[in-house]
């Protein structure tokens, strides 16, 4: 495959990362290993001796695993949506970011219903769920809809993949000789005819139309499970657009701190420019007042209306005793520190930008804790139970071992794709002249002429 | 006649008598049975029992073999329930004293441990100027029942008989079920249950919720292995206050053991209610109000176990204020 001069400098630039793995990627390597390790033998321990080992217990009979799968879930949407809708519109800044949109959501998708998984108390029956699908359950909804979502997300990847294959195919690196042959496989013949070219433009089209409705039907299926429900605090008709717009705007956050890491571990200061990060910021802010709308209006209509059960709940989350400083954190890390810092030019700069997406992916985090847990801690019956654990959950190690192992998997996944394919589409800039460099990125022309 | 392979065979004809006193043991005195089981005396004894055509009759006790009360049913009979009958049952509040035999009986029955209740009585003050009073619980078996929605495997089904059971065979564990049901009826196997080894190694039956498996959901299941037999569920034979009515919706009976009373005379005389009504399930217990009540609520506190007094220390106190 024939590169541009553009091309080639993006080639180039991701030429060390593809050839070497170095020792800092050993090292990051076994210590998420190590990580999964540690969740490993929490997970034997569930299995072994029964749920018992979690802090979950008949009245909080869901934990940390739901809160987990929401979170997953929810940054899976970086590419689902961020990208898909990008693509739709034809946005010519995104080309550089797809990738990573793309991953995290292939990578979430696949470590997001695990933690559903670790709720099933009979792991050896799941089976039973094909078995027996009863189609009213929420959760069967789940079931098909993760599963064709991440279909979907997966050939939505592969199909902007299949001409970078085939240009590492074509390219002489010094890689092993398995890794030639799986780029060799994995280009499917691709040659850059115009009929090839025309057939996966189409397909990636269809698919970037076909994503976005998905991953909104999989968001508002899974807040269902909750929606469905006779609980306060759950029983709400907004949970379907509320755990999308959350979602989205998570996925947003993960997907800025990505390109952060990227920019600083491989230096692709040229590629990942700041104006991907105000671009980002933008959108993240949008979604955030939006996510905080949402917010303001469920918690302002169950507190004015103040029904016995949902006042219940909303003075677990305003009470400082309780839940009132993680309700706190959540909404101003989540909804007012993200809006005000892209809001003001002094603080619009990658780093900052960088740094609320942080703070608000664990604010969206203790969220999705705290839709779960104050719930299910107010059952309409008085518990009336004299079993602390029963009364009140707090996770236990094996929970938090899990969850930890889960963060290291997204992790190593990261770091052991980025060594395989390429972080920035090589492929997507074929139309690209250098003088034409990316909209909105003059730096990036003077800096190609100069080279 | 599924009962007929538990009586020892001994040769054809002897067979074919067994056959009709086992079903007069199970028709007449099924607790006889029982008690006159699993032990084979050295010297064969003589026991008198009435046969299906009304003579008395004196047979071997050698023949007896021991007799398992639950019926061996297939899971599509566990699935249906028992033909032309609608369980309901009317819970009494005004009799409660919180005597808590119904607790104990229903572990029994159904070889739970102590902390794990199926059957609980909860202390109920619905405003803060009401009077508290005794709230005995066990599964409401709506009618339209939310956890049965939710399943999904169909491990928990509504019967035709109104019951909603369990198959925890067929359960995955998602406790869907419990997050759905607004009652906390619903309880968990968190590790592998304490059960006698003879018990564990029966073949589950859904009727029964023996034996109890790790990993699954279980609850009250208004003890329908009982009524086949024509017996009343341990709970409400257990209660010395007669505060449970158990019976048929479709024969308009129900009884707590002393009394046999027409249902939907005693709901209308009674103002019965049912929990929580406004959240749509259609329960199949309703409640008589706690009106001139036989006991003061005090009397069902005062003789508890300390661990058991921590429970409702917060309403009694904020009571006598």
């Amino acid at each position: 495959m024939e590169l541009n001069k553009y091309q080639q400098e993006i080639f180039d630039l991701q030429r060390p990362v593809i050839e070497k793995f170095g020792k800092r990627t050993w090292g990051w390597t076994f210590f998420f290993l190590l990580w999964i390790l540690v969740g490993g033998y929490a997970l034997y321990l569930q299995i072994a001796e029964g749920h018992t080992v979690t802090g979950m217990r008949d009245n909080v009979v869901w934990g940390l695993y739901i809160a987990n799968f929401i979170f997953f879930i929810g940054i899976s949407y970086a590419g689902a949506v961020i990208s898909g809708i990008l693509h739709i519109l034809k946005v010519e800044w995104r080309k550089p970011i797809i990738r990573i949109a793309e991953m995290i959501t292939v990578i979430s998708t696949i470590i997001g219903p695990i933690y559903i998984l670790l709720c099933v108390g009979r792991l050896d029956r799941l089976h039973h769920l094909f078995l027996y699908p009863r189609l009213q359950s929420p959760i069967t909804w789940d079931v098909f809809a993760i599963a064709t979502y991440f279909t979907g997300s997966v050939i939505f990847l592969y199909l902007a993949l299949i001409k970078d294959f085939a240009i590492y195919r074509d390219a002489l690196l010094h890689i092993p000789k398995w890794k030639q042959k799986m780029y060799k496989v994995l280009a499917i013949g691709y040659r850059g005819t115009p009929s090839q070219k025309r057939h996966i433009k189409i397909s990636t089209n269809l698919m970037a139309i076909m994503i976005v409705p998905l991953a909104i039907i999989v968001h508002s299926v899974l807040s269902w499970i909750f929606g469905m429900t006779l609980r306060p605090g759950w029983h709400s008709t907004i949970f379907g657009p509320y755990f999308v717009l959350a979602a989205i705007y998570s996925g947003t956050g993960v997907l800025i701190m990505a390109m952060w890491v990227y920019r600083k571990m491989y230096k692709l200061d040229s590629l990942l420019t700041d104006k991907h990060f105000v671009y980002l910021g933008y959108i993240m802010m949008a979604l955030g007042a939006g996510y905080g709308y949402f917010t303001f209006s469920e918690y302002l209509t169950d507190w004015f209306s103040s029904e016995r059960w949902n006042s219940e709940v909303i003075e677990k989350l305003f009470n400082p005793a309780k839940y009132g400083w993680w309700f706190l954190f959540a909404n101003v890390a989540g909804i007012i520190l993200p809006i005000f810092i892209v809001a003001f030019p002094k603080t619009r700069k990658p780093n900052w930008i960088a740094l609320a997406s942080f703070f608000m992916v664990i604010a969206l985090w203790v969220k999705r804790y705290l839709i779960i847990v104050p719930t299910l801690e107010t059952p309409l019956l008085p518990m009336q139970d004299t079993r602390m654990e029963y009364v009140k959950y707090s996770a236990t190690w094996v929970e938090w071992a899990l969850t930890f192992a889960g963060i290291a998997s997204f992790f190593l996944f990261f770091t052991l794709f980025s060594k395989f394919i390429p972080i920035i589409p090589v492929s997507e800039f074929e139309d690209k002249e250098n003088r034409n460099a990316p909209v909105g990125e003059p730096k990036m022309e003077t800096k190609l002429v100069q080279a | 006649m599924d009962k007929l392979e538990e009586i020892q065979d001994s040769g054809r004809r002897g067979f074919l008598k067994t056959a009709a006193i086992a079903t007069a043991i199970t028709a007449t005195c099924g607790s006889l049975a029982c008690s006159c089981s699993s032990k084979k005396a050295a010297a064969p004894e003589k026991i008198k029992l009435l046969s299906p055509d009304g003579e008395i009759v004196e047979i071997d006790s050698t023949y007896l073999n021991h007799h398992e009360t639950m019926a061996v049913l297939s899971q599509h009979e566990q699935r249906i329930g028992i033909p032309g009958k609608k369980f309901v049952m009317v819970v009494d509040l005004s009799r409660c004293k919180n005597a808590r035999k119904c607790v104990t009986a229903c572990q029994k029955h159904h070889y739970r441990p102590e902390e794990t209740e199926w059957l609980t009585v909860k202390l109920m003050k619905d405003s803060d100027k009401a009077a508290p009073y005794w709230f005995p619980k066990q599964c409401f078996h709506c009618d339209n029942p939310p956890c049965v929605k939710v399943c999904p495997v169909d491990a928990t089904f509504k019967r035709d008989d109104g019951l909603v059971l369990i198959d925890n065979e067929r359960c995955i564990g998602c406790k869907f079920c419990m997050a759905a049901c607004p009652y906390s009826t619903r309880v968990f196997n968190w590790d592998e249950p304490d059960m006698p080894f003879d018990i564990k190694s029966l073949a589950y039956n859904a009727e029964t919720g023996v034996p109890a498996k790790v990993g699954t959901v279980e609850k009250c299941d208004f003890c329908p292995d009982r009524t086949r037999e024509g017996l009343l569920p341990p709970c409400v034979e257990a209660c010395p206050n007669g505060v449970f009515y158990f019976g048929d919706e479709n024969e308009d009976t129900v009884t707590n053991g002393d009394e046999t009373v027409s249902f939907s005379q005693l709901i209308k005389d009674r103002a019965a209610y049912r929990f929580m009504e406004d959240l749509g399930t259609k329960p199949r217990v309703y409640y008589l109000p706690p009106k001139d009540r036989q006991f003061p609520v005090e009397r069902g506190y005062e003789n508890l176990s300390d661990k058991l007094k921590d429970r409702f220390k917060d309403v009694m106190e904020n009571n006598s204020k």
